[in-house]
């Protein structure tokens, strides 16, 4: 299938500007750099949206616009934790209140396929619409459902994306499990030290089935795994076995680590027994770690060669895979190449 | 052609039984689940009636041997999901086995308890108690229990999550990417959605009437359903091959508004037609529709009217099997899947109980008896918020 | 309270439940419509009206559907709040 373009809410302004001059944060976590609503949505609608509805509505309406499509053939989302500022705004006033004067609001769109809905309902979308919800393959699942909607011949041309949003409760639980740095600093990437960033963000992209004249890359492959038991470097070597693509095709490959120096080791392994000599970069930096962050990883590499085509520069990469593997749980893969 | 997706087993548990011998004999004898909530600790106690499902956590948590902080979601999951593999007499482990689950609450059960602690002080409450919380957390507590591991995920678009986990699972076996899939979903009772639902008025204090001209509302359930979906090459190392296929189904928005169905039940409409187009059947084929009939004003009158539209004056028997079970969200597609199975394999039409008036808008009403009748094709309907619908068709394999 | 003050302090309550950003006060009219023309609210708007007469006024409406004669205008609604605070006095 073909990305025909991709669009990010995240906590980089533009991919522009974080080529030249990149958001650095510093602290826990990485919060997205919005922008203006009003360009997207209109103000009958806004006004009740919380801000993860908003950055998926707007990333996906970015989308549409850059691949020249009007009608998605369907709309396929992924989040692991779906909206959490409505859930967090109703379970809150349900505890606060005993179970009474309860906003309706909240609890609608508290569901977990909200931000699909919203999209749907702006685009008077009556075509397929599904949501996923599993955890550090939410996008990916995403994704399969996308290619596989593709191959049943029942679309051709799909809005895909995920959302993940930070909200003070859920950062105030999950820094409990101690996984978020404790020392400031703003080299996340390198920092030694234990503990990642939180980050989140919204990525929307246009797939389709066949070749079109703005498709900017072609995904050869993607695959996500659960609990295989196998070892990292034997799944990612026959993932490009399979594609027949040697590690010496490869122009570059973006991975996962996400300065946590316990699981960061897992990382440098595979790119010590798989990657010596490739060009490796690392994406967490610029949108810190969350469930679906593959997603941006996927943004990123689809800028990154459509930037490489528009400057026609012989080493921009044109082969692209992408390593992550979220908590060590959920290794996936995406193999792109330039067309 | 395309080949055929057969449904090798089922398993269930909701308000009227603990498994699929249980909910058959209640669907016959015409007992429903409805009661005084028992085990929810709501202050609605007494003006809401539920559709509990009568195991305790600790009594789930002994029989399965899992510890007593796991969600109720992923209790009554792994029960079900359990069953329906035995069900099927399958040796999952013998084929790349797929789980699909669903659910809309997730772990939410155990999350609003760690909630109170929590807002009271933030370093309050047992992190056991949020752990499993995710959507995604749930199911792979069952996976994990099944020892599934090819293929694992969660679909979560409200009221219809279980019917679209089911029709991925049929996709995924067609495209030859899973030989087994056990899909369904799961939701259980919490303060959440009671309150949630509340708060939109559409909760009825006394039994729910659904179809009714004088329906008032609908009754929260909860439960778990799952079918064992298999290939065509699975299906024929069965020492009998199964007789029930997953013949056509179709997802559609209906783009209206984000929690009500537009009045002509334009998404219902269109998820009916699709499903028959993909089965390759005329409306005239359907032989039964367990109806989506929650009970509502909004959803009984989009959804008569898209079948009116639709079946244009050849109006097969309809049914909600919600009179007996309750509005089990995230898992009622699934439930309602289980039912199909069971009506085509038993020949029996479920009844709608408590129906009195016909609605004034519809020129046909649901059957109030039950009725015994082979069956050939039957319609399954799930719709939920964000103006999800999601239709399937179950058929008798004929030769 | 006259019927005058009270519909001042419920436009500017109706604003912040519904959370009418860039709506003014006085840019409701008293007899303006609230639901489909004039402010243009929906079915959900009116549950969070319930809420608001619960919380502000005490008062319980026991179904959605009285919502609707309830909800015409701002008039109507300062005409069923004074009722029933009479009724309970």
């Amino acid at each position: 299938m073909y990305i025909r373009s991709a669009s990010a809410v995240s906590p980089q302004a533009s991919f522009n500007q974080m080529l030249s001059t990149p958001a650095v944060y510093t602290g826990d976590k990485l919060n997205c750099i919005e922008p203006d609503y009003s360009k997207y949505i209109d103000p009958k609608l806004i006004r009740r949206m919380s801000r993860i509805i908003k950055m998926g509505v707007a990333a996906a309406m970015e989308a549409l616009k850059d691949a020249e499509l009007s009608m998605p053939d369907a709309i396929i989302t992924g989040t692991a934790y779906g909206c959490l500022a409505d859930t967090d705004a109703f379970l809150s006033r349900m505890v606060e209140f005993n179970e009474e004067l309860l906003s309706p609001t909240s609890f609608i769109q508290s569901t977990h396929n909200t931000v699909g809905a919203q999209i749907a309902l702006m685009l008077h979308c009556h075509h397929y619409n599904n949501t996923y919800v599993h955890r550090g393959s939410s996008f990916e699942a995403a994704v399969l459902d996308t290619q596989s909607l593709l191959e049943e011949g029942e679309a051709e041309n799909i809005l895909v994306g995920a959302v993940d949003e930070i909200i003070e409760n859920s950062h105030a639980i999950i820094s409990r499990f101690g996984i978020y740095k404790e020392s400031e600093s703003n080299k996340l990437l390198n920092s030694g030290t234990d503990g990642t960033m939180a980050g989140e963000g919204a990525s929307f992209f246009v797939f389709s089935k066949n070749k079109e004249q703005n498709s900017i890359a072609k995904l050869e492959d993607v695959k996500t795994y659960y609990k295989t038991g196998r070892k990292a470097e034997n799944i990612i070597h026959n993932f490009l076995m399979e594609n027949n693509v040697p590690v010496e095709n490869l122009d570059l490959i973006i991975l996962g680590n996400n300065g946590d120096s316990k699981t960061d080791e897992h990382y440098n392994t595979v790119a010590q027994h798989l990657f010596g000599g490739k060009r490796l970069v690392g994406y967490k930096n610029y949108c810190g770690e969350y469930p679906t962050s593959s997603a941006f990883a996927l943004w990123m590499a689809t800028m990154m060669i459509e930037h490489g085509k528009k400057i026609n520069n012989a080493t921009s990469p044109k082969k692209i895979l992408i390593y992550n593997n979220y908590k060590l749980k959920y290794p996936s893969l995406y193999l792109l190449s330039a067309c | 052609m395309s080949q055929k997706v057969y449904i090798a087993g089922v398993g269930i548990i909701s308000a009227i039984g603990n498994n699929v011998g249980e909910n058959l004999a209640s669907l016959k004898d015409g007992n429903a689940g409805m009661q005084q909530m028992e085990r929810l600790q709501s202050v609605h106690k007494d003006k809401l009636p539920v559709a509990e499902v009568s195991l305790s956590n600790d009594e789930l948590c002994s029989q399965l041997k899992l510890p007593n902080h796991i969600s109720r979601s992923a209790l009554l999951s792994t029960v079900a999901a359990k069953e329906a593999i035995s069900n099927s007499g399958i040796d999952i482990h013998k084929w790349r086995t797929g789980f699909i689950s669903a659910t809309s609450v997730g772990g939410m059960d155990k999350t609003e308890n760690f909630f109170t602690e929590f807002l009271a002080d933030h370093q309050n409450g047992d992190l056991k108690n949020v752990v499993n919380h995710e959507c995604g957390a749930v199911t792979e507590i069952t996976a994990d229990h099944l020892g599934i591991r090819d293929f694992v995920t969660t679909v979560s678009t409200a009221c219809s999550s279980s019917a679209n986990s089911i029709f991925l699972a049929a996709r995924l076996i067609r495209q030859g990417f899973l030989d087994v899939v056990v899909a369904g979903g799961t939701d259980s009772l919490t303060k959440f959605t009671l309150n949630g639902f509340n708060t939109l008025m559409i909760l009825d204090s006394q039994y729910c009437q659904p179809f009714d001209e004088n329906r008032r509302g609908l009754n929260l359930g909860e439960g778990a359903g799952y079918l064992v979906l298999v290939s065509e090459k699975v299906a024929e190392s069965m020492d009998q091959k199964p007789e029930i296929a997953l013949s056509g189904w179709c997802n559609a928005n209906d783009a209206h508004h984000q929690t009500a169905s537009s009045p002509d039940g334009t998404g219902n409409y269109l998820a009916m037609k699709g499903a028959l187009k993909k089965a390759d059947l005329k409306p005239a084929d359907i032989d039964y529709i367990n109806l989506h009939g929650t009970g509502t004003n909004n959803n009984d009158i989009a959804e008569g009217t898209a079948i009116k539209n639709l079946f244009e004056g050849n109006y097969p028997p309809v049914s909600s099997t919600k009179s007996f079970t309750g509005h089990t969200l995230g898992a009622s597609g699934a439930i309602e899947a289980v039912y199909s199975v069971l009506a085509i394999r038993e020949g029996l039409i479920f009844p709608n109980l408590r129906f009195e008036t016909q609605m004034k808008e519809l020129p046909f009403a649901p059957v109030t008896e039950l009725q015994h009748k082979e069956l050939r094709n039957v319609m399954s309907n799930s719709f939920g918020f964000g103006g999800n619908c999601s239709s399937l068709i179950f058929s008798k394999v004929i030769g | 309270m006259d019927k005058q003050e009270l519909m001042q302090r419920l436009k500017e309550q109706i604003i912040k439940q519904l959370k009418l950003e860039g709506t003014k006060p006085e840019s409701i009219g008293d007899h303006d419509p609230l639901f489909v023309e004039g402010l243009g609210l929906d079915s959900i708007d009116a549950l969070e009206l319930i809420v608001l007469l619960q919380q502000e006024y005490k008062i319980k409406l026991n179904n959605a559907e009285q919502g609707q004669e309830v909800f015409r205008s701002v008039s109507t609604m300062a005409d069923f709040i004074m009722e029933r605070q009479a009724k309970q006095v």
